[in-house]
């Protein structure tokens, strides 16, 4: 069983985020960079199947030479080797997909496991994207996955409730929170990562279709959210704060009936 | 040249693809493009009424027993298809857990651009939509240079307008054969009479200052009288009181609801991203320095098992 985790290098978003001057990027220098939360659930996931089923992890990040200590972290979680696909451009989710899948190819993985989003660019696509583009089916915020004779069986979870759903392999799914606590990597295992093989190969080198790569969606403007609520901490005895607080949000707010 | 907007439906047509409507109206009138709009799934029949004045010219229906439920081999390649026979430019979706997933797919096959779960979305020369970065933290406004290009839109941000009474005309359409690469074998639904969480007007979310999992029905009491949907936070989730399909926050849920009250929740960063955009936020919580009163409209500084039975109390005698 050939399983690969796709893990993205993201800013920790306790982080305090500020504008450049051009109003169209943020300063990335100084901040702490980690893997995207969701792709924890992926790597330990993908880690679980390989215990049970034998076969080997397979960590792959697109990005920037700084992505092998987000690969490291996979692979002292027990992955057993990692691609690191180099890029310089800024690429949108579209271009990473197109890049991504075509790495994949040669890794020819039974099963990939993705985050359902990076907390980045909150894309929520790039992994829906490498399946289409990989041709294998996908489910998409699965909080369980077995594997029933050689076919995947997982829960998909929608609003209000989930659908159980079964495919053949291979196949691509997107984990979150729900489906497995995602393990800390022990000393020992941290040591042990620094002698795992990384792969690295260059975006350029993967011959992709520059249609696929080239973005078509630019930043016009970044701002802050609003920051504007009205911060009035109430007054008096409790029963007379929860009757001008009842007062206040059905007569002057209008948000209850 | 359209606007095709997806109309979301699980079981019954949901108010998220309303609101989707509503919003690709705007560019739609704005760009001089018409307004047409997909459905799939068992039957429109009976809720053609709901989309009355919403100025949509044509409905696309694909109607089939087995279209009810959303599959990723049939979904995908109707929408894609339609796109492509109407030369729509634009393909307007709801950021809900399947709407996501069937706008990533169909952007990938169409070779789109795509921003998910966009707040805001208009047309001045060309496409431009508003959407969170950073869990929230920023929000970038960016434009399609490329169409078409295909957007979500976050629920219960973009209020439904009506203009008279005019229905869409209704195009029904055959389900044509598709191969199936994943079969559905069961849907589960969440215990009936429980409000889904980010389709909530009002949330009501409880967090480690409830003490215990047996304070929920504290919470829970307070959310039958509102008719709201539970939330909590992830030191609730974690300390196994409560499932984690509850959780509001970066790794749980991004609601949007009217109404937020956040009980014993101290509003940390990571709670704050998955409801930063709710309209009014109310706060209760027993110390007066936590972060919360800085982030909230309303707050009432006191005991939660002492202020939301009261609480309750009041919006009952009111009722
Ligand atoms: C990668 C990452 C992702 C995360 N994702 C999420 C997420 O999705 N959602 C999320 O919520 N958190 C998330 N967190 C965790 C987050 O940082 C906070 O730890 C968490 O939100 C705190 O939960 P809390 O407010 O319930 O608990 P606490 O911070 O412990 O706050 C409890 C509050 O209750 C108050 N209180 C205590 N007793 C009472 C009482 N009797 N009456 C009234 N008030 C009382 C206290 O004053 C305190 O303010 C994430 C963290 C990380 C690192
Ligand atoms: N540059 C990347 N390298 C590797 N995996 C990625 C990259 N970008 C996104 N992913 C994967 O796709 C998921 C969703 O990302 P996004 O679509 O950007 O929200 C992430 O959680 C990762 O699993």
């Amino acid at each position: 069983m050939k399983i690969a985790v796709l893990v993205k290098r993201v800013p920790d978003t306790a982080s305090v985020f500020t504008i450049q001057a051009d109003g169209k990027s943020v300063e990335l220098s100084g901040l702490k960079f980690v893997m995207s939360p969701y792709d924890e659930h992926a790597m330990e996931e993908a880690i679980q199947l390989r215990e049970q089923e034998g076969g080997e992890v397979v960590v792959v990040c697109a990005g920037s030479p700084e992505c092998r200590e987000t690969i490291r972290m996979g692979l002292a979680m027990g992955a057993d080797s990692g691609l690191l696909v180099t890029i310089t451009d800024d690429l949108t989710g579209k271009g990473l997909a197109a890049v991504l899948a075509a790495a994949l190819q040669s890794i020819a993985p039974d099963i990939i496991f993705a985050g359902k989003q990076a907390v980045d660019s909150d894309g929520a696509q790039v992994p829906e994207r490498v399946a289409e583009l990989m041709g294998i089916p996908h489910a998409s915020c699965i909080t369980q996955f077995v594997l029933e004779s050689g076919k995947a069986v997982v829960n998909r979870e929608v609003e209000g409730g989930h659908y159980v759903i079964s495919m053949e392999l291979p196949a691509l799914f997107t984990t979150q929170k729900g489906i497995n606590t995602p393990r800390y990597p022990t000393l020992p295992n941290i040591m042990k990562a620094k002698r795992k093989p990384i792969e690295e190969i260059a975006a350029a080198d993967l011959l992709v279709d520059e249609m696929l790569i080239s973005s078509g969606m630019a930043i016009e403007k970044l701002s802050l959210p609003r920051q504007d609520r009205l911060c009035k901490v109430l007054d008096g005895e409790i029963s007379e704060q929860v009757t001008c607080l009842y007062r206040t949000l059905r007569e002057e707010e209008k948000v209850m009936q | 040249m359209s606007v095709l907007v997806v109309l979301e439906q699980r079981g019954a047509l949901k108010t998220c693809g309303l609101e989707a409507v509503s919003a690709a109206r705007k560019a739609a009138d704005a760009s001089g493009m018409s307004l047409n709009a997909i459905y799939i799934g068992k039957s429109l029949d009976d809720e053609v009424s709901l989309l009355a004045g919403l100025g949509i010219d044509t409905v696309y229906a694909y109607e089939h027993d087995d279209l009810r439920y959303y599959s990723n081999d049939r979904y995908v390649p109707l929408l894609c298809e339609l796109v492509k026979e109407l030369g729509a430019k634009v393909i307007v979706g709801s950021a809900t857990s399947l709407g996501k997933e069937l706008c990533a797919s169909a952007a990938a096959r169409l070779t789109a651009e795509l921003a998910q779960d966009c707040i805001s979305l208009r047309w001045d020369g060309k496409l431009l939509a508003e959407k969170p970065l950073y869990a929230g933290k920023v929000i970038s406004e960016v434009s399609f240079g490329v169409l078409p290009g295909v957007v979500t839109i976050r629920p219960n941000v973009v209020v439904v307008e009506r203009e008279g009474e005019a229905l869409p005309q209704v195009v029904k359409r055959t389900l044509p054969e598709l191969p199936f690469r994943s079969v559905i074998q069961d849907v589960v639904e969440n215990v009936s009479g429980t409000i889904e969480l980010t389709e909530a007007k009002i949330v009501v979310s409880g967090g480690r200052g409830i003490g215990g999992p047996e304070n929920w029905r504290v919470l829970q009491e307070l959310c039958d009288t509102l008719g709201a949907a539970l939330g909590a936070s992830r030191s609730a989730v974690d300390a196994g009181w409560i499932e984690s399909s509850h959780q509001v926050g970066q790794t749980g849920k991004v609601v949007c609801p009217d109404l937020y009250i956040a009980c014993g929740i101290s509003g940390a960063v990571q709670h704050l991203a998955g409801m930063r955009t709710s309209k009014i936020v109310v706060a209760i919580n027993n110390d007066s320095e936590a972060p919360i009163f800085n982030v909230c409209d309303y707050g009432i500084v006191g005991d939660l098992l002492e202020v939301v039975p009261k609480f309750a109390e009041e919006v009952r005698n009111a009722q």
